[in-house]
């Protein structure tokens, strides 16, 4: 395998091989109730507590579409830069098994609510645009649960018809990178649209992945075989490395690959067939007479449009052109929803005077490293926002330097102190007063005469020991500008 | 008063009002007659002692207001109802109890009436003479070892027989207006839309509709003006002004125009249906109405499409009777054995051909050629009513190709069984209100039924017209009580 310039490919003998990929994202709406009735979709519920009627599907009852979800299809549509359609239609997708109670799933196949749109990514070699499909609404099934009893399946009802979004891509993507970018751009998206909370460890979002290989610079595609149900990234990334190189192994050996679902082993790493094409299920899929078409209008479209937030490509631009960021500095800051409305607080209540810069490497740097030690989103930060930008303001205007900043950003993790308080508390304010500062310097030298002498005669490293003495003799609160500035006059 | 059951739903309702009779009065007159009736099998549950008791806790504090006061009747086993066990005429719902009511039974009990019990049905509705039941064949009051017509067989023979003074029957294909006709009482089936579906057991769901069956075209209108009402846990459900059907009753159909489609008069139909139907035509003109010739060019293609769709949806719709969750289960080695031989041994034949049927004209390769042509031919069906309509105010049909014919006799010839339905299919296609009425009796003294189309929501002016026809026709069923000993 080599990385030329970021480029994925696989290498034997003379050959290399391009990877394709495309993804069958599903994500759960942000809903409070399931897609078709009024029961609840709390995650982690006690088994089938969380079931209507509807749900599992008991003799005459119908199934009544939740406006919300539509309006969150919608809006994740817009988000994903995708034409809506006005007019979209649920099918039942027909099969039989224990956790499917109406013995269909009601999905949408040939009017899906949302048509072609695109994200772009942003890769280390630049921006990368990734074409989506479609996007669906359907339910999503029950959970059969086989290891409680070794006779029996337990069936749990509670995520039976919990309204999914299917987010099918183009086969736009080369590499385990770009699909770890992309599932992380599209949780970005929807996280910032609050239409998926974007868990995976919840099942909150998961992904079919469908994987082929082709001689590098072929426009034709390979034959793929689509990886089922892989819920994490890091698994995803596995499973394509594992997949491409079985595939291009058969390639090379002169054999053909067979279009087929495979299931992921996280365990011993590898994927293994599931069913054959010629397994593959007859889905019967006709429209659900029990629903009418679902029609939108143009102002119910608009009314959402007018409405949506500011998504994380416009918010980076913006970064960059309000607040004179870096590309990778505004992309880092705006990934996440939550850092970004962080980073924004903390932008707001620094107020006129405020050093951007120092706002972000704050943030970038010692918070992110103390959530990452303690495993903590932002948004469960010790620091809040408010606190960090009095920090930062105290650094800016001379109060205390970057150094003892770090001590009191220690101090502030305890309960959010103030760190103003803190700095009066521990009498921590620089000394900043520059009769005092030359005292101290008139004293250093003094005691270090051949030093001082040493240093004139060209030994200039002597002046950071000048620096430390000034420092330490001041207990760490001194002005360290100022004392560079005294230092240089008196020692010159 | 011993003949309370020969009374029409407006007679008792009169008589309670006036307090002549008491519910429990009457009430206990249509147990004592269903008691007498068991042969002609039209109950699957009977409810009899509770609804004795509703019936004295309605006279301690009578509401005389209410629509049905105290009315006890039964209703077809396919409506959901609370607590009383609903079988759809099917073993894999031998041992269902509903924890919830169908909006249309709601609506009923809401006006005052009492549950007598659930009616024999065709299994899942799926047939045309209610032999498919689980629960046995059902006799029609008109002759024994005559099959009622289905699927709302037990329905219209417990009208007939006078076992309950009204009762709702649900109709797909037919299912209401051929029983009313192979019994002589009346059978609407509202425009599609106009009835909840909420509750009642699936057959085709783009088809299915509740409706009112009687003794009379009053009776049927006040039922109507009762069950019909907007629910929005029915997606389907259609949010219009409905009419207060027996109150805006009328005879007068002065000027109406009804067209009478050429293609109606199908080959081999026997005279006496042509006979009737020209006497049909002849009470029109004595009413004061206008008839007029008119072409309904793809009524041939009615039927073919009908048996893909029906079955489609029918295919789908009874997934859910897997063992797993209610109902019957038979024991199995895996998931797949027992999924095989519950349904295997909790269907009837008639159900499994249609669930083959459905399955094969929905599967990929077929679907274009059946299911997705039979949706276009449907659409064409539609468009030549809305044509006819541009021109007349309502269809006058016969109801079926013939009359009742004897139990077993088309059992073993599912097509000959299927053609029954030949003039009332067009119609649930369409998703039109038609009404069956009787209008006359065969050389074996069988009664004939006439069928009016209206346009869709327009269900005031068939009955208007049925109201009008029936005081012209006045017919009188034969019922000789041949099963009472």
């Amino acid at each position: 395998m080599s990385k030329k310039n970021s480029e994925y490919l696989i290498n034997r003998k003379d050959n290399q091989y391009e990877v394709v990929i495309g993804l069958e994202v599903h994500a759960q709406v942000l809903s409070e109730s399931k897609l078709f009735s009024t029961s609840a979709t709390k995650f982690g519920a006690e088994p089938n507590t969380q079931v209507s009627l509807v749900d599992a599907a008991f003799p005459g009852m119908l199934p009544v579409i939740n406006e919300f979800c539509v309006k969150q299809a919608i809006k994740t549509g817009i988000g994903l830069n995708a034409k809506i359609n006005k007019r979209s239609v649920f099918d039942r997708k027909n099969y039989f098994y224990a956790d499917l109670p109406q013995g269909y799933q009601i999905s949408q196949f040939k009017d899906p609510i949302v048509g072609e749109g695109k994200v772009i990514l942003d890769m280390p070699d630049g921006q990368k645009e990734v074409g989506i499909e479609r996007l669906h609404l359907e339910q999503d099934a029950g959970k059969s649960i086989h290891d409680l009893d070794p006779q029996n399946t337990f069936v749990d009802l509670n995520r039976s018809g919990v309204a999914l979004m299917e987010i099918v891509s183009k086969p736009d993507l080369r590499s385990p990178d770009e699909v770890s970018a992309y599932i992380k751009k599209l949780r970005s998206i929807m996280r910032y649209l609050g239409t998926c909370d974007g868990n995976m460890q919840e099942g909150s979002l998961r992904a079919d992945v469908n994987v082929s290989v082709r001689a590098k610079g072929s426009k034709e595609f390979g034959t793929r075989c689509e990886i089922k149900n892989v819920n994490s990234i890091k698994f995803m990334q596995m499973a394509i490395e594992y997949e491409a190189n079985r595939q291009v192994d058969l390639i090379e050996e002169g054999k053909s690959i067979d279009q087929e679902t495979r299931l992921f082993d996280t365990k011993k790493n590898e994927t293994r067939s599931m069913r054959s094409k010629e397994d593959a299920h007859d889905y019967r899929y006709f429209p659900d007479p029990d629903l009418l078409p679902l029609e939108v209008s143009d102002e119910f479209v608009n009314e959402l449009k007018n409405n949506i937030p500011e998504l994380p490509d416009d918010k980076k631009k913006r970064f960059i052109d309000e607040f004179k960021l870096s590309s990778y500095e505004a992309t880092i800051l705006v990934s996440d929803i939550d850092t970004a409305k962080y980073f924004e607080e903390v932008v707001a209540k620094m107020g006129k005077n405020k050093d951007m810069k120092l706002a972000v490497n704050w943030i970038t740097g010692e918070l992110f490293a103390v959530l990452n030690n303690k495993n903590l989103e932002i948004s469960q930060s010790p620091v809040s926002a408010k606190n960090l930008a009095i920090l930062v303001n105290l650094i800016k205007n001379g109060t205390i330097s970057g150094k003892i900043a770090k001590t009191v950003f220690e101090l502030m993790l305890d309960g959010d102190k103030d760190p103003q308080k803190i700095v009066e508390e521990k009498g921590l304010k620089q000394q900043s007063d520059p009769k005092t500062i030359e005292a101290l310097i008139d004293k250093i030298i003094n005691d270090n005469r051949e030093k001082a002498i040493e240093y004139k005669q060209g030994k200039e490293k002597l002046f950071g020991f000048f620096v430390g003495q000034a420092m330490k003799a001041s207990g760490g609160k001194a002005n360290p500008q100022l004392i560079n500035e005294i230092l240089k006059k008196k020692l010159q | 008063m011993s003949d309370i059951t020969k009374q029409s739903l407006t007679e008792l309702v009169e008589n309670i009002k006036n307090k002549k009779l008491s519910s429990t009065d009457v009430t206990k007159a249509f147990i004592e007659r269903s008691e007498k009736s068991k042969e002609l099998n039209a109950y699957i549950t009977e409810d009899f002692t509770s609804a004795l008791v509703k019936a004295k806790k309605f006279d301690q504090k009578p509401n005389l207001d209410l629509k049905l006061p105290g009315i006890p009747m039964a209703v077809k086993d396919l409506f959901c109802t609370n607590n009383v066990k609903t079988t759809a005429g099917s073993k894999i719902l031998n041992n269902f109890v509903p924890t919830y009511e169908s909006t249309v039974t709601e609506n009923i009990w809401k006006e005052g009436a009492i549950l007598l019990g659930k009616l024999n049905c065709d299994e899942f509705a799926m047939g045309s003479s209610n032999e498919t039941s689980f629960f046995g064949n059902v006799q029609n009051p008109i002759d024994k070892d005559l099959v009622p017509g289905g699927s709302s067989g037990g329905s219209a023979s417990a009208v007939s027989g006078q076992l309950t003074p009204i009762t709702i029957g649900t109709d797909t294909g037919g299912s209401i207006r051929q029983p009313a006709s192979f019994t002589g009482i009346v059978g609407l089936k509202p425009t599609y839309g106009s009835c909840s579906r909420y509750g009642i057991v699936a057959f085709a769901s783009s088809l299915d509709q509740a409706g009112p069956m009687a003794q009379n075209v009053k009776d049927c209108a006040l039922l109507q003006e009762v069950i019909s009402t907007y629910d929005p846990k029915d997606s389907t459900s259609i949010d219009f002004k409905r009419n207060q059907y027996s109150k805006e009753l009328t005879n007068n159909i002065k000027g109406k125009k009804i067209g009478i489609p050429k293609e109606y008069r199908v080959d081999g139909m026997p005279k006496e249906i042509e006979d009737l139907w020209q006497k049909g035509i002849q009470y029109i003109k004595d009413c004061g109405a206008e008839t007029i010739d008119i072409s309904l060019p793809h009524t041939s293609y009615a039927l073919p499409t009908y048996y893909i769709v029906a079955p489609a949806e029918a295919s789908s719709n009874l997934a859910r009777y897997d063992g797993v969750k209610y109902g019957f289960r038979a024991k199995g080695e895996n998931l797949i054995d027992m999924y095989e031989k519950t349904r295997s041994e909790g269907f009837g034949a008639e159900v499994q051909r249609r669930i083959m049927i459905g399955t094969y004209v929905l599967s990929s390769g077929y679907y274009d050629a059946y299911y997705l042509k039979a949706q276009k031919v449907r659409k064409l069906i539609k468009n030549d009513f809305d044509e006819a309509y541009k021109k007349v105010d309502a269809i006058l049909t016969p109801s079926t190709p013939s009359s009742a014919f004897k139990i077993g006799e088309k059992t073993n010839d599912p097509v000959s069984m299927y053609l029954n339905d030949i003039f009332t299919v067009p119609v649930n296609l369409a998703g039109l209100p038609g009404i069956s009425i009787p209008a006359g009796h065969d050389s074996k003294g069988y009664p004939l039924g006439l069928q009016i189309i209206g346009k869709a929501f327009d269900e005031q002016n068939i009955l208007n017209i049925a109201f009008a026809m029936e005081e012209k026709i006045n017919f009188k069923n034969k019922i000789t009580d041949w099963w009472i000993k």
